[in-house]
């Protein structure tokens, strides 16, 4: 009777915790809409360009899926300028004149940012430089050391008595 | 071979020290404005009721510096800059002008009320567009504007002693003299 309840129970705690996980995935991607324009085109590009324009009071969040009331101001110009026929690079502009190149959750490729950029390639280029020489290194190392001279005479006849000696212990166990 | 030894601790060291000064000294909610030496927006807002005349982009190039001070009453922070402002006021050297950033014309008028104005001009920014065209995203902000109207300087945050002394006095002292 006790075990079938605690089976039950457990069961039950699993079916929550299901649910409940389920339930948190499907808030956590909810996406912030006050008013969708009526043309689902033109709603599409409003929705990319928002999840591109960083929030500023909740810094690492798009405007897109921030309730912070200035990102739902934002979003309002978005649309607004979207329905006023702007382009998208135009929105984008609008924006950045304001807040400038930060608001932006790609930061452009241009000269102040070519370090951020072309760091990662070079830290590569310099690590993969690192391991060919390493690995060369290794490589070319016991060659270097073991076929370098012939044994002497002295070393030969030590050498030839040491094998001897192994060879008489193993032929006697 | 001692050196490349002790490489990874002098590249640790290295990261520490970079972290070390980014927890310190930098500040990440201080975005730098991207209006700095620019133009003030064009905008005309009503004053809020019984404060201080309409203000409008015109009275920020009238020849001298002013202080446009983004406030709002529901925002905590602007209470703790607000003796600054009203000792400022008090002074008469700088017209101190305030925008009131998305709230509504009753609550700026009770604010004012109980907290005393230090604002020469007001303007309501109902829905907070002007705001977002001096790319204000938080308040309290304030922005030195030079004689032509120009950005001069934006402060983030409640005014400090320290900005006071370093930001805002040598201005208007260097616009006197």
């Amino acid at each position: 009777m006790t075990l079938n309840f605690g089976q039950a129970s457990r069961r039950l705690m699993y079916v929550l915790c299901l649910l409940g996980t389920i339930g948190f995935v499907g808030f956590a991607s909810a996406v912030f809409v006050e008013e969708r324009l009526d043309d689902p085109v033109k709603e599409e590009r409003v929705r990319d360009i928002a999840e591109g324009i960083r929030c500023l009071v909740c810094q690492n969040q798009s405007i897109l899926d921030s309730n912070a009331g200035l990102a739902r101001d934002l979003r309002a110009i978005v649309r607004e300028r979207i329905l006023a026929g702007d382009t998208d690079d135009q929105v984008q502009n609008y924006l950045v004149s304001r807040y400038g190149d930060w608001v932006l959750l790609n930061p452009p490729f241009k000269m102040r940012t070519l370090v951020l950029w072309l760091s990662p390639m070079l830290v590569l280029l310099f690590g993969g430089f690192l391991v060919v020489r390493f690995l060369r290194r290794k490589s070319a190392a016991p060659t270097e050391n073991s076929v370098s001279r012939p044994l002497t005479d002295a070393e030969k006849k030590t050498f030839d008595q040491l094998m001897a000696e192994d060879d008489g212990e193993r032929g006697r166990s | 071979m001692k050196l490349s030894f002790m490489a990874p601790v002098i590249t640790f060291a290295g990261i520490a020290g970079v972290m070390f000064y980014a927890l310190f000294y930098l500040d990440p909610k201080e975005i730098p404005s991207e209006l700095l030496d620019k133009k003030s927006p064009v905008f005309a807002l009503e004053a809020v009721p019984g404060y201080g005349e309409n203000l409008s982009s015109e009275n920020l190039k009238e020849g001298k510096i002013t202080l446009l001070n983004v406030f709002a009453s529901w925002c905590v922070a602007c209470l703790a800059e607000h003796p600054t402002l009203m000792e400022l006021s008090r002074q008469g050297k700088i017209d101190i002008y305030g925008l009131n950033y998305k709230d509504t014309p009753d609550a700026a008028a009770k604010w004012l009320r109980r907290n005393g104005s230090p604002y020469a001009r007001t303007g309501m920014d109902l829905k907070g567009r002007v705001g977002i065209d001096f790319g204000v995203y938080g308040v309290p902000e304030t922005f030195i504007m030079g004689p032509d109207g120009t950005i001069l300087d934006k402060i983030i945050g409640p005014i400090t002693e320290k900005d006071l002394k370093n930001r805002i006095l040598p201005r208007i002292d260097g616009g006197e003299g």
